[in-house]
């Protein structure tokens, strides 16, 4: 019987066999392994990526002290994205659940439909949930839209619960008796994780102050986006308007080294905070939509000017159009 | 010569709901191909009957045993310039169907004689004509969501094909759709079967069932029920039937003391969370499930195990729920609505449950309604309608029967989403009645008032069900409140009539069966209070076929469009017996006023037998009276008889509105 650790050892090298990048979690909070840029922006623009890695991911308002079997505060992803994704995409996830130790001819594998969306993120997709015998194991996506941008290559997301997946494999009833490896259960592991964190978020974190935090970052995230528009604005003279010819080098160099990225774990830190808030009860009715409109927008922002920023020649082009006005080219 | 054809369109898993609907489409699109192209052969009964579609989570597959391997040619006469015309004209004409002079015939139309050439286009290979349309034909098929697979602006279906059959004859039809060229091989099932199996229309569907694949829906129906046994559960049934290409039942337990939860809560997770069928032994819910697996068997039990280590996962979830929420009463959650939204515009459920509760006083002093109104939306901050939401209301009817609420406010919390469908059951007691016709009742005027009114196929808030739940509970339930009451003070007022004047309608055309002219007709006479109106359109069914009825009321349409026709409006007062002439008129008063008499407070049956029996009276006078007399004072006065008549017997139906064969 593997271990915890063995199953994802196994799994990194199945994919890591078949041309994909074994990234390292990201070192931010995130709520699912969509969010990492190395899905959230390298799914954008028409570069090939074939990329895979697990990333914990916290979800504050599934905490449940440690005391429910199946729920967890925060739960590893293997997250995958094959783009674009190969005819035999089906096959080749199928092969990983063999690398497991899963013979599928002894097995009930199913395919049921279910659609992604993350409204936070201007993104969604079309796939299933699998289910084997019964247990939902992954989620499989094809991603049609991110950051409210049609995919120029449509890549594929799978999507392992790898708590769950271990659990099966070790028939346990309860992912805290799963044997992590190094003679170690995920409870001797993660459960002082899973009680704090929810006390935390449940009764303690201070509302004012995550509201405090929440503005801060939105307010850097939207400074650095207001900053990028600089750079692709037309000048007020006309110069570099729609009829120039001429591409201009060194606003294009200026573009490159603009940190885009850190706008996004800006981003990233609000989503949480979003997240966090919410699991506290602190978000009246009203303000729930305003605030997720809130964290789309810096979203949706930073995609279109990555998706500029990733092509600079098409960005001096076309300056003036989706990326200077981020809010407002989505619906 | 005819041809059989196959065409199979293999993809990743179609989501089951949709697939009954692709099967239709394609078999529809494909027969308006064969025509418009002239390339179906089969047009008998018995020929139609051997073509089908098919289809599995993986395939849909279109068979037509007669298609003609050519076109047929075209024979068509084109018209030439006229006998007379320049001999340039007519050598024009000839050089232009390359044929000359003397090869061109004649015809003699009614403006004289012309030239005209018989032109024969010749027919194209279907195989050819196929190979062209086909790619359209599989790419027209609507689906509700459809998806890229390759790249944005490339071929769009609901999932990524991955291969395509298509053979005429032994013929392949070329084609190709996103890269994947058709061809005559397909796959089996995905475990089980072989990834390219080589096919020919005569061995396609027994290849199939060597690698794991039974093509007919029907026939994995038929597997599932010989599972299952006594399949109470079609829909589903339905479900599993497209969600598998092989279908295996399983039989699996669970540990008797989760039977100690509601048997609502543990069918809800069996069936609509994990797709299980439930079991019950002499009417009660038994500790076992079957499970319906893509698989050929189970021998080790492997699968066994699997899922029922997921259902006790799924139960100790629910039991968790059930033991949280008891900490707080029902009561004691009500405050707390005002963090759940109803809808942006309209506030909160503690909102809609403060609105609620007052359309619950305004149509009767209940108290248990009242207090099941004010608890009726508290479940929806339970642990367990999170996790399950399906179970919304079941749950707070539940939770409130153990907080030790009375048997007619539980069951009313219990009951009043219902009815959720026309085939459901209204709430059981006049407290859940009345609890969901005021929830059905705001949402439908809330959301017009603030302009969300359906429209064609748009309807989000689902406001026709919720209509057409209130007119059943009104009708079944023989609530006899004024709804047009209930509909003023509205900002859409006359919109929201309109609307549930469509849902009346519907509700006794197309559930209860009635003739649409007898719902007209009674309608016309009102629709305030529903009771009445079924009671009026029993009446009028069961009058309508005797002798009397259907020609009475051909003379009440002509006594409208009389009183039309004079511009009749009646205000001019009552008849005056004086200026009665003798005899068909005078007998027509006597006998209306007999009648009218007669048939006052008497049930609506015998009242419109009495009324159909004016009949001979009226044709007489219709026979022998001329209404248009010369003495406008004789005239006014019989206009006014005819109008008394009218409006007296139209409070039950307006009889004009009744079709009649004459």
């Amino acid at each position: 019987m593997d271990s915890y650790q063995e199953i994802i050892f196994k799994l990194k090298k199945y994919w890591s066999d078949r041309d994909c990048i074994i990234q390292e979690p990201y070192d931010l909070e995130v709520g699912a392994g969509t969010m990492c840029p190395e899905t959230f922006l390298r799914v954008l623009g028409p570069q090939p990526y074939r990329v895979a890695y697990v990333q914990p991911s916290r979800r504050p308002a599934d905490g449940r002290y440690g005391e429910n079997p199946n729920r967890l505060y925060k739960h590893m992803q293997l997250q995958v994205i094959l783009k674009p994704s190969p005819a035999d995409v089906i096959d080749q996830y199928l092969g990983s659940l063999g690398a497991i130790g899963i013979d599928l001819r002894k097995h009930d594998i199913k395919f049921e439909e279910d659609n992604w969306e993350a409204p936070t993120l201007g993104a969604w997709g079309i796939g299933w949930q699998v289910m084997l015998d019964g247990l939902e194991i992954t989620q499989f996506t094809y991603f049609q839209q991110c950051g409210g941008i049609d995919l120029d290559l449509v890549p594929a997301e799978l999507t392992y619960g790898l708590e769950r997946l271990a659990a099966f494999l070790q028939l346990k009833d309860s992912i805290y008796d799963v044997e992590w490896g190094g003679g170690a259960t995920y409870r001797d592991v993660r459960f002082n994780d899973e009680l704090q964190f929810s006390v935390y978020n449940f009764e303690m974190a201070n509302v004012e102050t995550l509201w405090k935090l929440f503005d801060l970052h939105e307010g850097e995230a939207a400074r650095l986006l207001a900053e990028y528009r600089k750079l692709v604005k037309p000048l007020p003279d006309g110069r570099g308007s729609e009829t120039a010819t001429e591409p201009r080098p060194s606003g294009s160099a200026d573009k490159l080294r603009f940190p885009l990225l850190p706008a996004y774990e800006h981003v990233l830190h609000c989503s949480h905070l979003f997240n966090t808030l919410d699991a506290r009860g602190a978000i009246s009715v009203t303000e729930r939509v305003a605030v997720i409109a809130r964290v789309r927008k810096i979203a949706v922002g930073v995609a279109q000017a990555w998706v500029d920023q990733q092509e600079p020649d098409a960005a001096t082009r076309r300056h003036g159009d989706a990326a200077s006005e981020p809010a407002e080219a989505v619906r | 010569m005819s041809l059989p054809f196959l065409l199979e369109i293999g993809t990743e898993e179609i989501p089951d709901w949709m697939i009954d609907g692709a099967r239709q489409q394609l078999a529809e699109l494909f027969d308006q191909l064969s025509m418009s192209k002239g390339i179906g052969a089969g047009t008998s009964k018995q020929e139609r009957e051997r073509a089908w579609v098919e289809a599995t989570p993986r395939r849909i597959a279109l068979y037509s045993e007669y298609v003609n391997e050519r076109q047929a040619d075209l024979h068509r006469t084109v018209s030439g310039p006229p006998r007379s015309a320049a001999k340039a004209a007519v050598e024009g004409f000839a050089r232009r169907y390359g044929v000359s002079r003397d090869q061109l015939g004649t015809q003699v139309t009614a403006k004289g004689e012309y030239y005209c050439f018989a032109e024969r286009v010749l027919g194209r290979a279907t195989c050819d004509v196929l190979a062209e349309s086909l790619p359209e034909v599989i790419l027209n098929i609507q689906w509700p969501k459809a998806m890229y697979w390759t790249a944005k602006n490339g071929s769009r279906f609901i999932r990524p094909i991955r291969w395509i059959v298509a053979l005429l004859g032994d013929e392949v039809i070329p084609f190709e759709i996103a890269g994947v060229m058709s061809g005559n091989v397909t796959s089996g099932h995905r475990i089980l079967g072989a990834a390219q199996i080589p096919v020919t229309i005569a061995n396609y569907k027994s290849e199939l069932e060597k690698n794991f694949v039974i093509l007919s829906a029907n026939d994995r129906a038929k597997r599932i029920r010989r599972g299952v046994g006594a399949v109470q559960d079609e829909g589903l049934l339905q479900t599993l039937v497209y969600l598998t290409e092989y279908p295996t039942v399983i039989s699996g337990s669970f540990d008797p003391e989760y039977l100690k939860l509601p048997a609502e809560v543990l069918v809800t997770v069996m069936r609509h969370h994990q797709k299980y069928f439930a079991v019950y032994e002499n009417g009660q819910l038994a500790n076992r499930f079957f499970a319906v697996t893509n698989t050929d068997g189970d021998p080790e039990g492997i699968i066994r195990q699997g899922n029922e280590r997921v259902l006790r996962a799924r139960f100790n979830d629910a039991r968790f729920f059930w033991d949280t929420d008891q900490h707080k009463q029902l009561a004691d959650r009500v405050a707390d609505l005002a963090h759940v939204t109803f809808q942006a515009k309209l506030g909160t459920y503690l909102e809609k449950t403060a609105r609620v509760e007052a359309l619950a006083r305004e149509l009767e002093e209940c108290p248990s309604a009242l207090r099941a109104a004010h608890l009726s939306k508290a479940d929806l901050t339970t642990e367990m309608v999170k996790e399950f939401t399906e179970l919304q209301g079941v749950v707070g009817g539940l939770y409130a029967r153990e907080q030790g609420e009375p048997e007619e406010v539980w069951q009313a919390i219990y009951d009043h989403y219902k009815p959720v469908s026309m085939e459901d059951s209204i709430p059981r007691n006049r407290a859940g009645q009345l609890v969901s016709i005021a929830d059905k009742l705001d949402t439908v005027t809330s959301c017009f008032a603030i302009g969300l009114i359906p429209s064609g196929s748009k309807d989000p808030f689902a406001l026709r069900r919720a209509a057409q739940g209130i007119v059943k509970i009104l009708v079944e339930g023989k609530l006899r409140f004024g709804l047009k009451k209930l509909l003023t003070n509205n900002a859409q007022g006359p919109k929201l009539e309109e609307f549930f004047l469509d849902r009346i309608r519907y509700y006794f055309k197309d559930i209860r069966g009635f003739k649409y002219d007898e719902v007209n007709a009674v309608l016309a006479s009102g629709w305030d209070d529903l009771v009445d109106v079924e009671e009026r359109l029993v009446a009028i069914q069961a009058v309508r076929p005797t002798e009397n009825f259907e020609p009475l009321a051909a003379s009440f349409k002509r006594i409208q469009n009389i009183l039309k026709q004079a511009q009749f409006t009646g205000n001019g007062g009552a008849i005056d017996p004086a200026l009665l002439e003798p005899g068909p008129e005078v007998d027509l008063y006597t006998e209306f006023q007999d009648v009218r008499s007669r048939a006052a407070n008497q049930p609506y049956r015998p009242a419109l037998e009495l009324i159909a029996s004016l009949r001979p009276k009226v044709d007489l006078f219709f026979d022998k009276v001329l209404v248009n007399a010369p003495d406008a004072k004789i005239r006014q006065n019989r206009l006014t008889l005819l109008h008394t008549l009218l409006a007296e017997f139209s409070t039950i139906a307006d009889f004009s509105e009744i079709v009649t064969n004459g």
